[in-house]
């Protein structure tokens, strides 16, 4: 349970590092990654996963 | 810093000397007089503290721009809201439009490149950030960790940002903080549903709303930042962009509300809509306006709250004066291999000095020259519009082949106004004239009744002659205002004698696509 990011559709704008509750976002050479150990997809936290939600590109999808 | 006697006598032509004592509230002065509307003014209708804000700002003041230079910094790449003439994800150099970067920056980068800057262009009085995200997006952390530290180094450079209001009044208080004396806010509309056309989504309350439902949302968050700032005396530019059949009349109705609430400056810019650029507009084949279209709207607005019309609509990451951009002379790279830059404001000090000598040349000239238009004229012709090649500092002052855009001058009986600006190719490179770009130099300027260059070869004159435009290059390194009030003065002798014809009614074409030339 976690979701990822589409690196080739990835604009490195960071607005879902900002936005995730569970520090699981971070930049790994030039590009974000989300940790899935880390990530809950938001359950429990918000209505949906908060990268998702934020992303210009669309492309905070399910793993 | 300037004291009294030099503010005094900078004027904008044709107003009345200020009572000793201003008014307090800018909104109180008669607000557009006939010849120096916009932020064209000096500080006549102005207060002596928000004049002091504005005279070295080149977004802020008309007059400021001919001989100050801003910089952005690319430190905000994330946004919150989606709109449907901004698409991020391509980059060309050559491309001018906001949202757009070469290279984003980390707030220790860009206070780096800002001293570099600020030691290479004297005129550089204003550090702003304009994304290319939002400015406030991402709780605005990298935006206000370089304002942080640029106070401290560079206390001498103005803050300003940019951003679409929606996270605006969390952070008012800390634009206070910082001593951020200038936001522009984009608002496009008052109205939802006018909203829901240009707005596919937002990011509020860590949810994503769309339609209706979003616009609202951004129009509340719009309008309580503008009142939240306006009311601690910020000033607040308003940006709007023009879409025609989307928001073109509805734009009366911005113009009103933000005024009401204080808004300095109202900003009414052309869309910019190509499908090269993948935006949503671009890609569904809605139109920018026209020049003329988008000077109507600007002159519906007058009255109201204060035009600007000198904008370029710059790069997220542009340096410069505006209308040139030196960001590719300080690329991270180059930055890097600078090492550590002593910061020394003798040189920016020094020209600033220059300036406000050279500003109090420039009232008595203008005012003769008016006085001269009215007095021989009288007020039975209609104005004309006249095309400038100039590289600043309000004067004649560049060659036609090399202009890369033109200042358009209103100069009629009521003065000589700056009403906006043309981009074009330029037509010389390396020598040799360019037929396509000519006609789009001459599809760009083809509402104006003369074009004053510095110079012009034979070529060109003669295809501006035939399109009806006539070259001027008397006025070679003149100032612009003082020889188009002449110009006009003769204008109206030969339409007497019936030696030359009126261009009313005609239109012209604004440039939106890359800039592809270079100077040779």
């Amino acid at each position: 349970m976690a979701y990822k990011i589409k690196s080739a559709e990835c604009t490195v704008c960071g607005a879902c590092e900002a936005e995730c509750p569970n520090i699981a976002i971070s930049l790994k050479k030039g590009t974000y990654v989300i940790d899935p150990a880390k990530c809950t997809e938001c359950q429990g936290q918000f209505d949906s996963p908060q990268c998702a939600a934020v992303c210009p590109a669309d492309c905070c999808v399910p793993a | 810093m300037s004291n009294v006697v030099s503010l005094d006598s900078i004027f904008g032509l044709g107003e009345l000397a200020p009572p000793a004592t201003m008014p307090a509230v800018p909104d109180t002065a008669s607000g557009c007089s006939s010849s120096s509307c916009g932020s064209s003014d000096g500080p006549a209708d102005m207060d002596p503290a928000v004049w002091e804000k504005v005279k070295n700002h080149p977004c802020y003041s008309e007059e400021a721009h001919h001989y100050f230079a801003r910089m952005h910094v690319a430190v905000a790449p994330a946004c919150n809201i989606q709109c449907n003439y901004c698409n991020r994800k391509y980059d060309c150099s050559n491309e001018s439009r906001p949202g757009v970067v070469s290279e984003k920056l980390t707030p220790d980068q860009a206070i780096k490149k800002i001293l570099a800057v600020a030691q290479e262009i004297p005129q550089l009085s204003v550090i702003g950030i304009a994304g290319p995200g939002d400015s406030l997006a991402a709780a605005g952390k990298n935006t206000f960790a370089t304002f942080e530290m640029l106070q401290k180094k560079a206390p001498d450079l103005k803050l300003c940002l940019s951003t679409n209001g929606l996270a605006l009044p969390d952070h008012v208080d800390t634009i206070a903080q910082y001593n951020i004396d200038h936001v522009t806010i984009t608002i496009n509309m008052v109205d939802p549903e006018v909203g829901a056309r240009i707005y596919p989504w937002i990011f509020y309350k860590h949810k994503r709303w769309t339609g209706l439902d979003a616009a609202k949302i951004l129009h509340e968050q719009q309008m309580l930042g503008l009142e939240m700032l306006t009311s601690r005396g910020i000033l607040v530019k308003v940006n709007s962009v023009m879409i025609p059949g989307v928001n073109d009349e509805h734009l009366l109705e911005v113009n009103k509300a933000v005024k009401s609430r204080g808004a300095f400056l109202h900003n009414i810019m052309p869309l910019i809509s190509d499908p090269a650029h993948g935006t949503y507009f671009g890609l569904n084949g809605q139109r920018g306006p026209s020049a003329q279209e988008l000077k109507v709207v600007q002159d519906a607005c007058e009255g109201g709250a204060k035009l600007m019309r000198h904008c370029r609509q710059c790069r997220a990451d542009a340096v410069g004066l505006l209308g040139e951009d030196r960001g590719d002379e300080f690329t991270a790279d180059r930055i890097e291999t600078m090492g550590v830059v002593e910061y020394d404001d003798e040189a920016r000090r020094t020209y600033r000095e220059h300036v406000e000598a050279e500003r109090a040349g420039r009232n008595a000239s203008k005012a003769a020259a008016q006085a001269d238009v009215r007095e021989t004229v009288g007020f039975t012709v209609d104005p004309i519009l006249i095309a400038v090649a100039t590289k600043g500092g309000e004067r004649i002052n560049e060659h036609f082949g090399h202009a890369k855009e033109f200042q358009i001058y209103e100069v009629g009986p009521s003065g000589a106004k700056f009403v906006g600006h043309r981009r074009v190719d330029q037509y010389c490179e390396g020598g040799s004239g360019d037929v396509d770009t000519l006609d789009g130099v001459l599809a760009a300027i083809n509402d104006c009744t003369a074009v004053f260059v510095a110079k012009i070869g034979g070529c060109p004159s003669k295809s501006l002659a035939e399109a009806g435009i006539e070259p001027v290059d008397r006025f070679a390194f003149d100032y612009i205002e003082e020889s188009a009030l002449a110009y006009f003065k003769d204008y109206a002798e030969r339409l007497g004698q019936g030696v030359v014809q009126s261009r009313a009614g005609q239109d012209a074409v604004i440039r939106t696509g890359a800039l592809t030339a270079r100077r040779a």
